[in-house]
Parts: C-alpha cells; structure tokens; sequence
C-alpha cells in the first residue's frame, strides 16, 4: 500500500469544507496538549472557554464587541489580498484610526452640533487609518518597496505615537498622573446596544463586509481589482492602472483598520487609553485567511475568533490558566488551516 | 536495453467535462522516432504527461518489458528511463546550464563538483551534437539552446524515452534540421523518441513511426512509407479535407492606422531590443513581421500597445501621436497577445470577465459593472466565434488552447479595431482552429490594418500582404508577398543574411 497526492483538475468544494472542519479538529486536539502540558484537563478547559463565551447573553455580548475590531481588521486585509498586497499594518492603522477620532472628539466636537460629532469621528478615523496605510500603497506603487515590510514598520511608529499622545500633550490634566486623554465628551460616544458593551461598530463591520462583496461583484473598481489580483499581467494588457489602484486599495484597506480603531476608542473606551491595540490589527490577518478573504465569512470567523479570546479569558479567571491559550489557539488554527488548503485542491489516493 | 518495449494498454484519462484520452494503446520501440501526430485537445500531451508520470491515468496501465509500473511522478518514470521536455522549459533562468542539469538529481548531495558536471556535460553535447555553454546562464541561451539544454537533462539521466512535446515550434528552420539529427543520433543508441507534433510535413521527414491521435483516442498507427500524402494524414488527423490555402483577395490599401518612424527601445535589461524601425500599415492589408522569436518583436509590440516606452522615435496609432507608456489597448485597437494564458486571459476568472477584459469601460456606467449586458455581449460572442466552454461561468482556465484563443479573437475584434495587432495567433493551434484564425483574420482586413507577428512562416507567408523581417531588434527588409525573388530569401534574412546589394 502506498499513499500518494494527485492534484484536482479544480479545487474541490466539498473538500474544502472538510478539510476546514478537519483542521479545526486538529487544532483543538493540539490546543488539549498544550492544556495537558501545563497541568490541566483539556476537556474542562474546552468546557469553560465554550461556557465563557457562548454561555450566556452576557458572554456572547462580550464577544460581539471583541469580534468587531476583529471583522474590520479581517476585512482590511482580505480586501488588500485581493490585488495581492499584504496589509500586515492594521495594528497601527487601527491606532490611527483611534488617535484620528480622539482629535475630533477631544477638540472638534465642542465647536459641532451633536449629531456630526460621531459621523465626524467615523470620517477623520477612516481618513487616518487610511492616509497611514497610504504611506506604504505609495512607496509599493511609486517604489515598489515591499509593502509587507513598510506596513509591518508602521505599526511601531503608529504605537509609538499613540503612546507619546496620552502620555504627552494629550494626557488629561485632571487625571491625576493616568495615562490616558481626558474623557470623550458624550455625543462622541457610540450608541450601545441596551444591557451590553455591544455598540454600533457592528454595523459597520457588517455593512462594511457587505458594501465590500458588492464593490467586488458589481463595480468598476471590483472588477479591476479582481482583475489585478488574479493576473496582474493582463490587467496591464487591459490597460488598468495598477499603482492607482494600489493606492486606493490600500487607502480602503488602512480605512476599514481606522475605522475599527475609531469604534474602539469611542465605543468602548470614551479615550485614547493604554489596551487600545492588543492585537486585533494581526488577528485580522487570521480572519482574513481562515475565511479565505470572502466577506461574509470574515462576519462569522471574526465572531468565533473573539469567541476563542474571550474564552481564553475565562481560563484565566476560573482556571487560572494564562488567557493567551486563546491566541495560541488561534495560531495553531491557522497553520492547519492553511495547511489544509492543499487537501481542496489534491486528493490522496491509496495503490497497491 | 534493446529489449524494453514500453506499451500503454487502455489508457483513459479524464478532466472535468474532457474525455482526454480514451482507451489508448501504444507501443514504444527502441530506435524508432515515434511521432505522436494530432489536433489541439486531442490528448497528446497528455497521454505523454502519463507516461512521464506527471498524471496519473484513471484507467489502463502501463507495462515495461511485460511488468506493469506505476508513476507516482515524474521521477518515477525517469528511475525508468521515461523523460519528457515539456512545451515549456522547466529551467531555472538565472542558474548555468551545469546547474540546472544536476537540479534535482539525488548525486552530488552536498557538494557541487561543477568541474565535473561540465566535462560530463560538454562530453554529451559533443557526443550527440547539442552545443550548449554548461557555464553560461539559462537566460543568456536562446529557445533553441534551452531546449537542448532540456535534452541534456535527460541524456545526462540515461533515459531511454525521450519525449518532446512540440519541439520545433521555437526553432528556426536550420534548428530544426539539427534538431532532427540529433534525435536520429539518439535513436541509433537503441533509445526511443516520442515528439508531439502537428506539424505534417517534420512527421514525413523525421518519424520512423506515426500514431494519430482525435478526440483522445487513437485513429491510426503508421510509417511514412505507407503515407500516401500529407492531404491523407491531414485528413486522418482532422477528420475531414483540410485546406492549407487561402483565399484571399488582393489588398486594398486605405488609411494609414499605424506608422513607425525610427522607433527604438529597450527590454527589460536595458538592452536595445529594436532599433530604428520604420513602416507604415494601412487599413485594409495584413502587414506580417516574421523572425526567430527573441528578435525585438515582443518589444516592439509591446512599445506599440503602450506597455513599454520608446526610447526615440515618433509613433503614430490611428493617425495620433501616441503618448509614451499609456496603454493603447482599448478601443479601436485590437491586440491578440502571443502569451495566452498569462497576459491575453484571466485563468480563475469566467468567461463573461474574460470576454470584458479589454472592452469593460463599455460595460460600466457611473462606476458600476453592467453584469447583465456584459453576460448578453459574452453569450453572443460565444455562439457566434463558436467557443466550445462548459458553461459561461466556468472559468477562462477550463477551455482549451484553440477555445481560449477563439475567445481572445472574439474579444479582440468586438472592439470594432481599425488596428489589429495579432501575435502568434496560431502558435500551438491545431489545423482546424488555425483555419478559423486564419478566416477571421482576413476577414476583419476589410476593416482593419492587421500587424501579424509570426515566426511561423507558412502562417505570414498564406496570410500577409507585405512581409517584414525582423533580426536583432532591426527592420531587415520590408516587400510585398508577391515579390518572389525576396520572398525566397526570408529564411536567410531571418538568420541575418543581409541581401545582396544592388538587388
């Protein structure tokens, strides 16, 4: 008996959702031993992080509002992956975003009626996240410098900055030594939903993820994209002009990591703080992939993958486990992910 | 090793919707040259992508000396002597030939011993007349040089197979006859070689033996000598009478569409590839530019559809000045590119976005894709170039060379060009999508100037109206194709014999 690979004249759906299926399976069974390493029964720990998350009304309200920087950021990188750019920057567009929205609540929303201030909020931490993640579209179109290197830099220049403002010039004055900016005055604050931290954030991701799905299919500017993404060469015999559509994706791209950052600052946290970036930026890589860039899956990936870390937060409390068992779960989640990918598109086959 | 007979037995092979091969059966015998002779899609490469183990058959088995093997890959069939050099290379550009010979190979493991490698190598050229540089790079070589190189590989593995898949259609004609040689040489060792063609007349010249090959199965096993005339192995391969000449009508000259005047530029490595190039095309004649491939032709193109800039020169497209470096490609200007698959189409995309490529703007308004007349435009160009496609959202990569390049065609000329740029529209075509290009071609001359760069001389030779030929990046000669003193002088012009002065 010999087992070998024959690789599928097209990729298999079905397949496809098996070997999905599968590698969370395997993941969850590599995610038991690391369990069972640091002394504590896998099955408990599955148990409490499920209860943690999904148990009740409560608990999966708390993970609406982790998955909502989570599906802006999947969406920012997926829609960047569609023309083959790797957008690795969404942590720092996303503290662009925050800082962006911070100015106009801090300084702006005195001198405006209260019904602009958040849609102020929205544009300016769009325009922020979008204008940084710029920086690296310009120097891959102009330069063709690697985009995954300047993306990645950013973030550090971006955290730096953040930390700088509400440490510095933007520290409240009042907050007796707190780092952190004074408190957003109350018509920059996102409505929440009753008895939740769950704010109006999800409707951008959601309407963010939809409007994405129908700019694909339906536009110009989809179709160039698509276009470009699959074959740059023929884009070019099309005569589509793909530095300028380098830029706007990245614009885009950058916009939707702004656009989360705007929603956690006024949202959850009324003020640029310390725990505005704890990763979500890099998490939206996994969601992006483990969807397989599709909008619509970034919606539900996004949601289960906040669901991992608030469960992961739950170990610490009830077991007192490290929380970070939730991202190494997320990581090996990823590697059998896209590890898995080549069983849609082989399949193994048993000779004598 | 005279004795390993090598025989398929009922070998089926199927992709989605494509029966590709269908119960064949065929024997190899050491020292024959076997020619596998068919149509595009008649599963030629296929049944040698078996053999070679790079597919696996879903029925049928192949026997060695009686004993049934089974090729997990093509490594597989090379421990059995099975080697093939595919359409298109698989060399690695910026290593040496030694290097890419001994690429793979389980000996040396660790260290190199180059020295070795290329006496080993210049031995094998020598011995079988393959003058191939083992220390020069594989991008420095020529097609010609590279697919020597490939032969190499596989003589330096001691197959005793050697398969080619459409080995002339990169040569010169000079290549080609040593070409020739050299696998006469090969089968006089008692190894056998199996070369895919379609291409009547290299069968009749080089082949001891002939299969034919229709719709994946087998329609006849041959030897020249009893061929009666290319006409019946014409037949026999397409199925029914295949006339080779066209008609054509004399050109009527119109407008100038196109004009060149002392055009130079460069490739990508900053090396002028053509120079100084001059003519004029008019609505209503085929202008061919024939020459060996990698003489300036793609470059210049390319500087014509605006992907690349000139260096000096004036160029005029539809009585315009162009401006450097903007595409062209869109409107009135139709541009067949000679790369198929990875420029003139969108693999994972479907047919209705392949079928837009270069005319969507049409398809747009205010910035929104109009997806229902682009599906009505794409259906109607479907059924009326008659491309075969599984379905109209199938995607561009399940249709086969002659469908993808009838849709190409179809694309081109909705555009209503009044220039048609056509590069190697045939290349790689079997006889009956050939003829369809053909016909659509000089069809479209009634409203188009055509610029037809081939290195297929039958194709410029049936098809232009005044012939060009270009080496080394220069404009060697440009005369009409009546002119027949000129004409007989296109395969020395091509390898840079300069006429005589004072004609």
């Amino acid at each position: 008996m010999k087992l070998f690979l024959e690789r599928r004249s097209r990729p298999s759906k079905s397949a496809s959702w098996l070997a999905t299926g599968l590698s969370v399976l395997l993941a969850l069974i590599m995610g038991g031993v690391i369990f069972l390493s640091v002394g504590a029964n896998p099955l408990r720990a599955y148990a409490v992080m499920a209860v943690g998350a999904f148990g009740s009304f409560h608990d999966f309200s708390e993970v609406l509002v982790k998955a909502i920087p989570l599906i802006l950021c999947g969406l920012a990188v997926a829609i960047s992956a569609r023309i083959l750019l790797w957008n690795i920057g969404g942590e720092g567009q996303l503290a662009l975003g925050g800082i962006g929205a911070a100015a106009v609540a801090l300084f702006l929303s005195r001198h405006l009626p209260p019904p602009f201030v958040i849609p102020s909020m929205i544009v300016a931490g769009f325009l922020a996240g979008g204008l940084w993640a710029s920086v690296a579209g310009l120097l891959k179109a102009k330069f063709g410098v690697n985009e995954i290197l300047t993306s990645l830099m950013l973030n550090y220049v971006a955290i730096f900055w953040l930390e700088h403002l509400y440490f510095g010039p933007w520290r409240d004055p009042m907050g007796m030594g707190f780092p952190g900016t004074a408190m957003f005055p109350e018509p920059a604050w996102l409505p929440r939903f009753p008895q939740t931290r769950v704010h109006l954030g999800l409707l951008f991701g959601i309407a963010a993820a939809m409007a994405i799905h129908w700019t694909l299919s339906r536009t110009r500017w989809g179709y160039e994209i698509r276009v470009i993404g699959e074959n740059p060469r023929a884009a070019r015999y099309a005569g589509m002009n793909i530095d300028r559509n380098i830029l706007w994706v990245m614009f885009l791209s950058g916009g939707l990591a702004g656009l989360a950052g705007m929603a956690e600052v006024s949202g959850i946290h009324y003020r640029l703080q310390q725990g505005l970036t704890v990763g979500y930026g890099y998490i939206g890589i996994i969601v992006a992939w483990l969807s397989r860039l599709h909008p619509g899956g970034i919606i539900l990936v996004g949601i289960f993958l906040a669901g991992l870390l608030v469960g992961g937060d739950q170990l610490q409390s009830v077991m007192h486990l490290p929380s970070s068992v939730g991202m190494v779960l997320e990581g090996t989640l990823l590697f059998f992910v896209l590890g898995s990918d080549f069983l849609s598109r082989y399949r193994i086959k048993l000779t004598r | 090793m005279a004795e390993t007979v090598i025989r398929l037995k009922g070998i089926t092979k199927r992709f989605p919707g494509v029966l590709a091969n269908d119960r064949v059966d065929l024997d190899i015998q050491p020292g024959k040259i076997h020619a596998l002779l068919g149509e595009n899609g008649a599963g030629k490469t296929t049944l040698m992508n078996i053999l070679s183990g790079r597919y696996r058959p879903d029925e049928g088995e192949i026997l060695i000396g009686q004993k049934p093997v089974q090729f997990n890959s093509p490594r597989d069939a090379l421990q059995f002597g099975i080697g093939m050099v595919h359409q298109h290379f698989m060399l690695v550009a910026n290593q040496t030939a030694a290097e890419n010979i001994i690429l793979g190979l389980p000996r040396p493991r660790f260290f190199l011993r180059r020295t070795r490698v290329v006496k080993e190598v210049e031995r094998l050229s020598e011995a079988y007349g393959l003058s191939v540089d083992p220390k020069a790079t594989v991008e420095e070589l020529s097609l010609g040089q590279q697919q020597r190189l490939e032969i190499l590989k596989l003589l330096y593995r001691h197959v005793d197979v050697l398969i080619l898949d459409e080995p002339t259609a990169v040569l010169t004609p000079p290549e080609i006859e040593e070409l020739s040689l050299t696998l006469k040489n090969i089968v006089k060792e008692g190894k056998a070689v199996i070369f895919i063609t379609h291409k009547l007349e290299e069968v009749m010249e080089i082949a001891d033996q002939i299969t034919i090959l229709r719709r994946g199965r087998i329609i006849a096993h041959l030897t020249p000598e009893n061929v009666g005339s290319r006409r019946e192995l014409a037949r026999l391969m397409v199925g029914r009478e295949v006339v080779l000449k066209v008609d054509k009508k004399p050109a009527v000259p119109g407008e100038v569409v196109l004009e060149l005047r002392n055009c130079s530029g460069f490739d990508e490595r900053g090396h002028p590839a053509f120079q100084q190039i001059t003519f004029a095309l008019r609505k209503g004649e085929i202008l061919g530019l024939v020459g060996v491939a990698g003489n300036g032709q793609s470059e210049l193109v390319e500087a014509i559809t605006g992907l690349r800039p000139l260096s000096s020169g004036d160029l005029l497209v539809l009585g315009k000045m162009a401006h450097r470096n903007s595409p062209r490609s869109r409107k009135e200007v139709g541009y067949i590119p000679e790369d198929r698959l990875g420029v003139g189409s969108v693999s994972n995309l479907d047919l209705v976005d392949n079928l837009i490529l270069t005319t969507y703007p049409r398809y747009c308004k205010n910035g929104f894709l109009e997806r229902e007349t682009a599906r009505k435009a794409a259906e109607s160009l479907i059924s009326g170039f008659h491309i075969t496609a599984p379905e109209i959202g199938a995607p561009a990569r399940q249709l086969s060379g002659g469908n993808l390049q009838k849709l190409i065609l179809a694309r081109e000329l909705s555009k209503s060009p009044r220039l048609l740029i056509a590069e190697q529209p045939t290349h790689g075509l079997d006889i009956g999508a050939t003829e369809e290009v053909w016909k659509e071609l000089i069809d479209q001359r009634d409203s188009s100037g055509i610029l037809l760069i081939s290195s297929d001389l039958r194709e410029v030779l049936s098809l232009s109206d005044r012939i060009g030929v270009m080496f080394r990046g220069r404009l060697m000669d440009l005369f009409s194709t009546d002119d027949e003193e000129r004409v007989a002088e296109i395969g020395p012009m091509m390898a840079g014999v300069k006429r005589e002065q004072g004609r």
